[in-house]
């Protein structure tokens, strides 16, 4: 329980640090980069270094490559719809989820393991 | 393009938004090291890079963007889609630099000092991030 209760507040902690240098950041392209910020994965990783081990964390790292693909295509697919078609944020944003899952799984059966 | 700073825009997000946030953020994190106890590190990993947070962060910039324009007496709705799309196309170079972060730790996280990893791939993350946008400004 107390594992959990800190690696929720590290989370909070690192995805609101991120999320508010988006904000100050202009122009949009160049704060959408701190949309892709590693924020889960530096709690997730330095939690996983002590408490599992190191090669925990590389195998997770490892895993993270395929998801980071996944995002790249996520990402651009939500930017394509919403400047060609008048859809709304939260429908297009939700439901493009799909598509990640979709490329990460199959790009985690292509990445070495 | 130069990039800057505007602080101002902090105050444009409200308390219970920043509140939002921290919790998404928490729950998210503390998703990930559930799927990882579960299904083993291989899985759990794949959630580093969900973007879990990216729909509630896009839906929080086009409620601002669109408030926004309409106080200039602009196309509001039309103009903070746009500022989606960009910040989403932001995001898609973004992942370039999450790429590299993972790639980093992955090979070098069983050799090195574990901090000094995750701080080289924190700027390693950044340094590609920015190189790809340079390039697609470039371009």
């Amino acid at each position: 329980m107390k594992e959990m209760v800190f690696r929720f507040l590290i989370g909070g902690a690192l995805v609101s640090a991120f999320a508010a240098t988006a904000d100050v950041l202009k122009p949009k392209s160049f704060a959408g980069l701190f949309g892709a910020a590693p924020s889960v994965a530096l709690a997730t990783l330095g939690l996983a270094i002590s408490a599992q081990g190191k090669r925990y964390a590389s195998t997770e790292a490892g895993a993270m490559v395929a998801g980071a693909v996944g995002f790249l295509v996520y990402a651009s697919c939500v930017s394509w719809l919403m400047m060609r078609y008048k859809m709304r944020t939260t429908v297009t944003s939700s439901a493009a989820l799909a598509v990640w899952f979709l490329v990460t799984f199959l790009a985690r059966m292509a990445w070495p393991r | 393009m130069v990039v800057k700073c505007d602080f101002g825009a902090l105050k444009q997000t409200k308390p219970h938004e920043y509140a939002m946030r921290f919790i998404f953020g928490g729950v998210v994190t503390v998703l990930t090291g559930l799927i990882a106890k579960e299904f083993g590190p291989g899985i759990g990993g794949l959630f580093l890079a969900f973007p879990a947070i990216f729909p509630a962060s896009a839906t929080l910039l086009e409620k601002h963007q669109r408030k926004r324009k309409e106080r200039l007496g602009l196309h509001g709705a039309q103009r903070a889609r746009l500022a989606v799309g960009v910040d989403a196309a932001g995001a898609a170079m973004g992942t370039c630099g999450l790429l590299a972060f993972a790639v980093l730790v992955w090979a070098t996280v069983e050799s090195h000092n574990a901090a000094l990893v995750l701080i080289a791939a924190t700027m390693a993350w950044l340094a590609v991030a920015i190189l790809v946008w340079k390039i697609r400004k470039a371009i």
